[in-house]
């Protein structure tokens, strides 16, 4: 193992090409990923050779050689970009690899860095990019839906471009507002130079994208048929291409655990010495929030994969009825970690509505206690609701008035922060840039979502609806519309820091407007489609349907035109007409914005962290001859 | 100041059109509502979406009246820089809200509890065991979910198998929903009825259908690749000709039952690959 030691370096001389391609970097990352992968490949073929294991019989297929492979693959993967050196030479006695900190250029970008700003830059492209694959499936899947019977993909290349684009969205965008913002703005919001783990930190995005990159490769192995889910036994059933699934979301779950505890740790031990959890901004408390879910939850997401590659690879029985298992086993422990799940999804956009709209109001945020107290209440509330997937399913029928209950009370917190947004609106200044447009179209949005949400919680009527097209309207309206909604506005506000442009204000409002319409005139009559009878995940329906889904799928091609104008805003601004954003834009008094752009290693200038001693949102606060700020009034 | 009582004003807004909107809710789109009335179990199911919507109706105006009555009345004056009052909550109005969405949602938690045991699960799959039996005569059906079919067997006449469904109107029927091998969900859409077919479980559902009608039967659990094409539609007839139906399908696969398994409550295949 190569260490390299502090005197090293800093090269004054600019090394030639060829040398700087060899060390730890992508391109190292890469052909050792490739190399691990077929190492793991070879092992699992040698034990299949055994011919202690059946499936040798199906000769194309090697449970085994998949996940051996994809698991030294990312094992390569990892080693080539540098995450061994530090353990390795601590392991060895030898000083710490300083290999892995922060330097400047373009190329921190496409390797392991440390600093939190770089990670939360590169999970936004990244994040990006698989975002739009998991778009493009959506389009894909509505080409097929404009016909009632198969026309355009066949039904195994459907059902796989709905597991591709389920896992995708549900996998990859958990960290759709954490990975970029909350690793970006988390440490300078509480006064910290770093986070508490920075090489986990990068870890976690390093292992999303391995992840994603491992989803999308289902398609050379057959696809999978079970969506998002995962379900057994029909998971046990299925071809190789479900091993990238479960490689994929155990991933997602590593990932998952580690940004949790980093987030956690970073909040609870790095804020600055006058920042108590009193004053704490209020995005922040929703990422803490999520953090708790993250560490609690994705554990048993990995746990209940384990047992799918176990059933999977050497026969076990887990799952499998005929064999002692149980199908609502996979069931049970799925939905313990996915409804957790959905509200991983949905706090950090709670956090950034509610961070943004005091901005834009210029007003204090309204009951901030209130807001912190819904967050935490949903964070517990979640682990007791699950049941509510299984309400048709014959498990545990006589405990669904519990879960009635449960998952109706949920609304109670979340109805907190919908006060909380009323509140602070409530005789403000609104001035409507396109992230408070975004704030505006979630509340509309999350609305929908939540009162949807107590029609399926209610047993009676979710037999009708239990699976159907309505469910599938209803998360998208929490999930696209709530969650992507607050990733557009936190884009919006906070990208001009983050890569100091400004964007082109036109495109913004028409991506804005498209969006937000084409959202709902895609998503409301789905609605009508589930309580008309329209299953999920099915390649064909009642010809009866046939009209409204054209509807729906030219929508929807409507709102995949929108992210295109975003994306044309995105490289128009970025590199055609770049204008340098002014350091505070939206004249917010969040602590973010006081720092230089671009945003320095250290994060605050100087050896001295700025003071901490003011209430977080001090709009309308008239400033004192002293310079600072009356005492806020006591109350909430 | 000037300013007019924006709380008032909102107030009597949302007041407004809550007192227009929900009636229509209730006695215009009400009745609409899915699934229709096809079973005693589907018509409890409009009533319970009525009730819904018209409670979710003045919640959705009150947010919304609310955000437009914002974007319309306060906005920042063009050009301007002004900044809001420093208002950081009114513990009145959070502690009203709390107890008032809190008393809502048990109101709407009670109320489902009550019609899903008052109607015996209200068709949906209630396990092998449900806590609520409907009384008196009962016609029970076995439905078998495969891939990528539903068969159906008659205990009450010879175990006979048939590939399709026909039930009589105005009888209470106890469906016993199981799988031969993934999971699968009976759903008889315009019967109100939905029960998920699991391997190795004997998944019951009560449906009292009302009327002569074709329902579609579709499932709704993905199971595999032609999960979108498992579909049939099912029929209610009369009681006799329920009879008549049943008797020419027990003649017409005579020869087939005699080889079925006998009946029972869930038929475990082996499993393919297992080790001990």
């Amino acid at each position: 193992m190569n260490t390299t030691t502090a005197a090293e370096t800093p090269h004054p001389v600019p090394r030639p090409l060829w040398r700087r391609l060899i060390g730890f970097n992508l391109l190292t990352a890469v052909l050792l990923g490739v190399g691990g992968y077929y190492l793991g490949w070879w092992i699992g073929h040698l034990i299949g050779f055994q011919g202690s294991f059946h499936y040798q019989t199906k000769s194309d297929e090697n449970d085994v050689s998949l996940l051996l492979g994809y698991f030294f693959g990312v094992a390569g993967f990892l080693i080539g970009l540098g995450f061994a050196n530090y353990p390795a030479s601590r392991l060895l006695g030898r000083p710490a690899s300083l290999r892995e900190k922060e330097q400047e250029g373009i190329g921190r970008y496409f390797g392991l860095c440390t600093d939190h700003k770089v990670v939360g830059i590169q999970y936004l492209a990244g994040i990006g990019v698989f975002f739009f694959v998991g778009g493009l499936n959506a389009m894909l899947i509505r080409t097929e839906l404009l016909h009632d019977t198969p026309t355009v993909v066949g039904p195994n290349q459907y059902l796989s471009l709905v597991g591709m684009h389920g896992s995708m969205m549900m996998g990859m965008m958990t960290s759709g507002i954490l990975g970029p913002f909350a690793n970006y703005f988390v440490p300078i919001m509480i006064g910290a130079r770093r986070m508490a783990f920075p090489r986990i930190e990068a870890l976690t995005f390093w292992l999303l994208m391995a992840a994603g990159f491992i989803l999308v490769s289902t398609i050379f192995f057959g696809g999978f048929p079970t969506g998002w889910t995962g379900y057994e036994p029909l998971n046990d059933q299925a071809v190789m291409g479900m091993d990238s699934y479960i490689m994929f979301f155990a991933l997602v779950g590593v990932s998952m655990t580690l940004l949790g505890l980093n987030m956690m740790a970073t909040i609870m031990t790095m804020r600055a010495p006058d920042l108590p959890w009193s004053r704490l901004p209020i995005f922040v408390w929703s990422v803490f929030a999520t953090s708790i879910l993250m560490v609690l939850a994705a554990p048993m997401l990995i746990a209940t994969l384990l047992m799918s590659a176990l059933d999977r690879t050497i026969d076990t029985s887990f799952f499998i009825a005929g064999g002692g298992g149980s199908s609502y086993l996979f069931q049970n422990l799925f939905w313990f970690f996915g409804h957790p799940e959905v509200y991983i999804l949905a706090l950090p956009g709670f956090g950034v509505v509610l961070e943004l709209i005091t901005v834009f109001a210029r007003k204090p945020l309204w009951g901030y206690r209130l807001a912190i107290s819904g967050m935490l209440g949903v964070t517990l509330l979640s682990f007791f609701v699950w049941q509510h997937h299984l309400f048709v399913s014959g498990i545990n029928a006589d405990l669904r008035p519990f879960y009635i209950l449960s998952t109706e009370i949920i609304s109670v917190p979340t109805g907190f922060i919908f006060l909380c947004v009323m509140g602070t609106l409530w005789k403000g200044r609104i001035s409507f840039t396109v992230p408070m447009l975004f704030c505006l179209a979630w509340t509309f949005n999350f609305l929908i979502g939540g009162l949807t949400g107590v029609f399926l919680s209610d047993a009676p009527v979710n037999t009708d609806l239990h699976g159907s097209f309505f469910v599938m309207a209803h998360f998208h309206y929490t999930i696209m519309g709530g969650l992507i909604f607050a990733f557009f506005a936190a884009v919006y506000y906070w990208v001009p820091k983050m890569l100091g442009l400004r964007f082109n204000e036109k495109l913004a409002k028409w991506h804005f407007w498209l969006m937000f319409i084409a959202f709902n005139s895609t998503f409301l009559p789905l609605f009508a489609l589930g309580m008309e009878g329209m299953p999920r995940r099915v390649i064909s329906y009642a010809p009866r349907l046939h009209t409204l889904n054209v509807w729906v799928s030219i929508s929807a091609f409507v709102l995949g035109f929108s992210m295109l104008i975003f994306l044309f805003n995105v490289v128009y601004s970025l590199i055609f007409k770049r204008e340098p954003a002014e350091a505070n834009p939206w004249r917010s008094k969040s602590i973010e914005w006081q720092v230089p752009t671009p945003v320095p290693v250290e994060n605050f200038p100087g050896d001295q962290l700025p003071s901490f001693d003011f209430e977080p949102y001090d709009y309308g606060v008239p400033q004192l001859p002293g310079g600072g700020t009356q005492p806020a009034p006591a109350g909430a | 100041m000037s300013e007019p009582n924006h709380a008032r004003r909102f107030t009597a807004i949302w007041i407004v059109a809550s007192l227009i909107a929900v009636p229509l809710v209730i006695w215009v789109m009400g009745p609409e509502l899915p699934p229709g009335k096809g079973s005693v179990q589907a018509a409890e199911h409009v009533t319970d979406n009525t009730v819904l919507v018209a409670a979710a109706t003045p919640v959705f105006l009150m947010v919304v009246v609310y955000l437009l009555y914002a974007v319309i009345c306060f906005r920042q004056p063009k050009g301007a820089a002004l900044e809001g009052p420093a208002v950081r909550g009114n513990v009145r109005i959070q502690t009203w809200w709390i107890g008032v969405t809190s008393a809502a949602v048990l109101a709407l938690a009670g109320f489902g509890s009550v019609e899903l045991l008052a109607n015996y699960g209200s068709g949906s799959g209630s396990g092998p065991s449900p806590l609520t039996v409907p009384s008196g005569p009962r016609l029970p059906v076995q439905v078998i979910a495969q891939q990528w079919a539903f068969t159906y067997r008659w205990p009450t006449y010879g175990g006979v198998e048939t590939p399709h469904i026909v039930l009589p109107a105005n009888t209470t029927i106890e469906l016993n929903v199981t799988s031969l091998d993934v999971i699968h969900s009976f759903w008889a859409i315009q019967l109100g009825v939905k029960a998920d077919a699991n391997p190795g479980v004997n998944n019951v559902a009560f449906v009292k259908p009302t009327k002569r009608q074709s329902f579609e039967v579709r499932c709704a659990e993905l199971c595999g690749i032609w999960h979108g094409n498992m579909f049939d539609t099912g029929h209610v007839v009369t009681p006799a000709a329920f009879v008549i139906w049943i008797h020419e399908q027990q003649r017409r696969f005579a020869s087939v039952t005699k080889v079925l398994p006998p009946y029972s409550k869930t038929y475990l295949p082996e499993p393919t690959r297992r080790g001990g």
